[in-house]
C-alpha cells in the first residue's frame, strides 16, 4: 500500500470500527475520547490497511472507465489467463498470508500520513492443499505530517497453485 | 482499565466471541471501509465460477480487524505496540469466531513494562483461522 497523503478522519474511523464490529466508543465519541488516556480519538489497531483508500493504484479497488474483473453480465469482466492475476482472478490466486504492524504512536483525526512501500523477501514452499505457494513480503512505513514514524506494516501476500481445497 | 503488572500472570487468558454466523453484509461493510475490494469476499458469481472456491470469504483483515478488537478491549486503549498474525485458515458466511489472548511473558522494555500475548481466533469447529501475538504496554 503507497499512499501520499492518507488523511486519518474521524468517519472513515467510525465506518471502519462498525466494520470490525467494534463499538468502542474511542472510535467515534469524540466527548467520551477526552476522559480516555489517549485523549483523542484514535484509530483501531489494523486501520492502517484502510489507506488502500488513498492508495491511487490499488489494483482491489475498481477504477472509473476501465475493466473490472468482478461479475456483470459474465462472471468476469476480464479475461486472463489460466495462471492467476492479481487477486485471485484466475484458478488460484493471490491471498493474505501475513500481517503485522507495530505502532510508535496510535494516530488520530487530523493526523495526515504517507504510506512507503517496499519490497521484502520472496520465498517458496509445497503447500498441502493450494499446489506450489509463492510468498512476497512488503513493508510499509508510515510517517505523520512531521515525517515521524508513525506505523510499521508489514504484509505477507502469498499465490497459490490452486485454490485452497475445503 | 489497564492491565498492571502484579495483577497479571503468564497463562492468563482472556477470550471474546469475536462474531457468530458471520453475514455477507458485514464483510461488505469491510470492504467498504478498509477500500479492499477484491471480488472474492463479495461476489459470489465471481468467486464460485471463476476462482472455483465454495463461497465468498472473509478478508483476512477482517478477522485481523475483529481479533483486535478482542486485545484493545483486554489491554486497553492506545496501549498497542505490536500486532501481528498468519491467516491460517480462511473464514466463512455463516462462520463463529471466538479469539483468546494469552499472556505469555511479562516484560520491560525502554523502561516500561510490556505484556507479551498469543493470539489465537479459532472457528465454530475448532478450527485456528488466525494466529498471532501482540505486545502491549502495561501499568506497574
Amino acid at each position: 500500500m503507497a499512499a501520499d497523503k492518507f488523511p486519518i478522519e474521524a468517519s472513515h474511523i467510525m465506518m471502519f470500527a462498525r466494520s470490525v464490529a467494534d463499538d468502542n466508543k474511542i472510535y467515534y465519541d469524540e466527548d467520551y475520547a477526552k476522559t480516555t488516556e489517549p485523549g483523542n480519538i484514535i484509530a483501531p489497531p489494523t486501520f492502517a490497511q484502510a489507506s488502500a483508500q488513498f492508495d491511487p493504484n490499488y489494483f482491489l479497488r475498481p477504477k472509473i472507465g476501465e475493466p473490472w474483473f468482478g461479475s456483470g453480465k459474465e462472471a468476469t469482466g476480464i479475461q486472463r489467463d489460466g495462471s492467476g492475476g492479481g487477486g485471485g482472478g484466475g484458478g488460484g490466486g493471490g491471498l493474505h498470508a501475513e500481517q503485522h504492524f507495530e505502532y510508535h504512536r496510535h494516530v488520530s483525526p487530523g493526523d495526515v500520513l504517507t504510506g512507503e512501500t517496499k519490497p521484502g523477501k520472496t520465498w517458496e514452499k509445497q503447500g498441502k492443499r493450494s499446489g506450489k505457494l509463492v510468498f512476497s513480503e512488503s513493508i510499509t512505513e508510515y510517517r505523520d505530517q512531521n515525517g515521524e514514524l508513525v506505523i510499521t506494516a508489514r504484509g505477507v501476500g502469498v499465490r497459490t497453485e490452486r485454490p485452497v481445497d475445503q | 482499565m489497564a492491565l498492571k503488572v502484579s495483577e497479571l500472570s503468564v497463562g492468563d487468558t482472556y477470550t471474546e466471541c469475536l462474531v457468530e454466523d458471520l453475514k455477507r453484509t458485514q464483510i461488505v461493510q469491510y470492504a467498504g471501509a478498509s477500500g479492499d475490494y477484491n471480488p472474492l469476499h463479495t461476489d459470489e458469481v465471481f468467486t464460485t465460477e471463476v476462482a472455483k472456491y465454495p463461497s465468498v470469504f472473509a478478508h483476512g483483515m477482517l478477522s485481523m480487524g475483529m481479533t483486535g478488537r478482542m486485545i484493545t478491549n483486554y489491554v486497553g486503549d492506545g496501549r498497542l505496540k505490536k500486532y501481528g498474525v498468519r491467516f491460517t485458515s480462511q473464514v466463512w458466511p455463516g462462520d463463529s469466531l471466538n479469539s483468546t489472548a494469552t499472556v505469555d511473558e511479562i516484560t520491560e522494555e525502554d523502561g516500561e513494562p510490556v505484556v507479551n500475548l498469543k493470539v489465537e481466533t479459532t472457528n465454530q469447529d475448532g478450527m485456528v483461522v488466525i494466529s498471532g501475538y501482540a505486545s502491549a504496554r502495561i501499568d506497574p
